[in-house]
């Protein structure tokens, strides 16, 4: 998994509640047994104005032009300002690796559904929970200063706008040490192998049922 | 011994191992697996050169990609039959405890195939790569969807590395009227807290309407707390649980039985545990269900209106409101019962279960499908499922209603296989999502119980079932 350390980016406004991982990335994307390439698709139909399909060479399809990624102000943006709930419905780990193909890198938002949230930090992919009228204040300023950027420091736990103001924000001290080392979550798991091996055999005496 | 919620006993008897904090090792029973989210997870695997830490906790079907019709010609779309193939080839070189490829006799819905085989058992943890695997907590399992990378961590480690979840009891009381189901419980439930209100919880689904549910209410209830935000829904063990599981195939046997049974009769959360949320819900005045909007908490009931966006304060609310009513090409302040349908749907984890099929037969027995709908698709949640419906003989009340009968799978619950809507159909669908494309590029699904879609789907609009007769195969 990538490191996530520091990031200094272009922000861009998701202005919208409850986005569901259905519209991050539709359902007909899924059907690939790779972890990459879905980058073209993110927000597949709110960005273009026809139906996309496996196999689409998406370069050449209509963009719609109300969609707030078309937006050539927001080009090459990496930090996504979002609203309540987002990344809700299907379990799909598509939606992060469709977001992070695409180059996001980190979400702010007031909130974000667990399923979502825990698939992120799989991806290298930092979301960022910020109370609500904080959240609000992000969403004005990216709108009234084209250009608007943050910068996140994972390891301090802030975040910071060119005007010299900084917010702090929570993580799990767990979550964040993998983040920062990009570690492997399987990996170090395996170092507990021996624990797992001796719950497992406990397990098995007392419930031997579970594992006919 | 302080009081435990039975969320608090799941859990705690299967922590592995506890970081600094919170983060714990969470110790697998059951590991579900379909075509889609795991592709990755066994390629991921592989490369890092890591063998599967124990394949009998894994039961596998196909069900996402699979068609619902011509299964003599197999899957015609390329990209899907591959999806397929590869969750065939994984498995041949894996194993696995069961495996229900397409065509099986026995394959269908995960969430359906794992409880119906006994292969859900309670003071299990179970997983799957499905938001929709929180259905199995109606045999008080913890049990939740995870992501790809999760799930090639359960296949290589037996482990998932998880954060206690916050309690939340939701307590239902009251006798249903005729005609109101556990899905309009649970969408009722979803109207009350919000698609984000169980967010950081479990919730338990308790109270005297839960007790008296059957096992397939109870898993229609538990299927949806994921739409609530929650992750894991669950339900206590009682009689009921214990009369479903016996003589299932994959259920225990014989002194295991007897000695299986004695624990579970302990999955209870223990009289004066406390729960960091309560919500008490009376289901006595509860009428069925209609969803109007693109989330499931935009929910009203069958004698209810298009609510009107001019009415709410919160400029982000309001936005999405409109946003919705646009998407759903309604009008605010419409009567419910007059909105007209072209498609309905009826199956998906959520109600494809034989009480389900029940209930939708009930109503179409003797009456034919509306002349303005084109289509109406009942599709069983497994291959057992099947079987038993048409043993009741009631594949044959659908198809004389008009109705199509179809092969198992999850259909146009999501439409990764071929059955989709149109763009700008309307559809009255038994499954648990309307979100904006969800059943097809364009299309807008009305979420409802078995009998309201069937009721939709013999009427052309939404109807109170309440005042349906059931009438008898004549007709009479």
């Amino acid at each position: 998994m990538k490191a996530f350390t520091i990031l200094e980016g272009l922000v861009a406004p998701l202005d919208r509640a409850n986005v569901d991982t259905d519209a991050i990335i539709p359902k007909q994307f899924l059907k690939s047994i790779k972890r990459s390439g879905f980058g073209p698709n993110l927000f597949d139909e709110w960005r273009y104005r026809d139906h996309g399909e496996p196999g689409m060479d998406n370069a050449s399809r209509p963009l719609n032009p109300d969609f707030v990624l078309n937006a050539e102000r927001y080009r090459g943006a990496q930090i996504l300002l979002t609203r309540q709930n987002f990344g809700c419905g299907s379990s799909r780990e598509h939606a992060p690796w469709a977001l992070e193909d695409y180059g996001f890198r980190a979400l702010i938002g007031p909130s974000f559904a667990d399923i979502f949230f825990n698939n992120c930090f799989k991806n290298g992919l930092l979301p960022i929970v910020l109370p609500e009228a904080v959240v609000d204040g992000l969403f004005s300023q990216c709108l009234a200063n084209e250009g608007f950027r943050l910068k996140i420091d994972l390891r301090e736990q802030t975040v910071s706008a060119t005007d010299g103001s900084v917010l702090s924000f929570e993580v799990d001290a767990f979550r964040k040490e993998c983040l920062l080392n990009g570690w492997d979550d399987i990996g170090l798991t395996l170092r507990h192998a021996e624990k797992i091996r001796a719950f497992e055999a406990q397990r098995k005496v007392e419930h031997p049922y579970f594992f006919a | 011994m302080q009081a435990q919620t039975l969320y608090e006993k799941l859990w705690s008897s299967h922590v592995v191992h506890q970081e600094s904090d919170g983060t714990a090792l969470i110790y697998i029973d059951r590991h579900l697996v379909h075509e889609v989210t795991s592709p990755q997870a066994f390629e991921g695997l592989k490369l890092a050169g890591r063998a599967p830490w124990r394949v009998s906790s894994i039961v596998a079907t196909a069900d996402h990609n699979t068609p619902t019709d011509h299964w003599d010609q197999g899957i015609q779309d390329p990209v899907s039959r591959q999806q397929v193939e590869t969750l065939d080839a994984n498995i041949r070189t894996v194993g696995a405890l069961a495996y229900f490829p397409f065509k099986d006799q026995r394959q269908g819905i995960v969430h359906v195939i794992g409880p119906e085989n006994g292969a859900t058992l309670p003071g299990m943890t179970v997983v799957c790569g499905d938001s929709h695997t929180s259905t199995h907590g109606a045999f008080a399992c913890l049990a939740h969807g995870i992501g790809t990378s999760e799930v090639e961590h359960v296949l290589a480690t037996q482990c998932l590395l998880q954060k206690k979840s916050k309690t939340m009891l939701v307590k239902v009381e009251g006798e249903l009227a005729e005609g109101v189901t556990a899905k309009d419980v649970v969408l009722a439930v979803i109207g009350r807290i919000g698609t984000a209100g169980g967010t950081g919880y479990a919730i338990e689904f308790g109270g005297s309407t839960i007790r008296g549910l059957s096992m397939e209410g109870r898993m229609t209830i538990c299927n949806m707390a994921i739409e609530a935000g929650a992750r894991a829904g669950m339900v206590a063990v009682d009689d009921v649980t214990i009369e479903y599981l016996r003589g299932r195939p994959y259920a225990p046997k014989d002194a295991h039985w007897e000695q299986a049974v004695t624990y579970w009769r302990t999955l209870i959360s223990d009289e004066g545990a406390r729960f960091d949320k309560v919500i008490e819900i009376d289901a006595a005045g509860l009428l069925p269900q209609v969803t109007w909007g693109t989330s499931p908490e935009m929910v009203t009931d069958i004698l209810g209106r298009v609510p009107n966006p001019a009415s709410v304060q919160d400029p982000v609310r309001r936005e999405g409101m409109e946003r919705a009513l646009s998407y759903m090409g309604l009008v605010a302040d419409t009567p419910l019962n007059e909105v007209e349908i072209d498609q309905v749907f009826i199956g998906s984890c959520t109600n494809s279960r034989i009480e389900d099929l029940r209930e939708a037969a009930a109503v179409a027995r003797g009456r034919r499908k509306s002349d303005r709908v084109k289509r109406v698709l009942v599709v069983p949640g497994s291959g057992l499922v099947k079987r038993q419906a048409e043993a009741e003989g009631l594949h044959e009340i659908f198809v004389a209603a008009g109705f199509e009968w179809r092969e198992p799978g999850c259909s146009m619950c999501l439409a990764m296989n071929a059955d989709r809507l149109l763009p700008g159909e309307r559809c009255a669908s038994t499954s648990n999502r309307n979100f904006e494309g969800r059943q097809g590029n364009g299309g807008r699904t009305h979420l409802v119980s078995p009998a309201m879609a069937a009721a939709a789907a013999v009427t052309g609009h939404f109807v109170d079932v309440r005042t349906f007769e059931r009438l008898a195969e004549d007709g009479a």
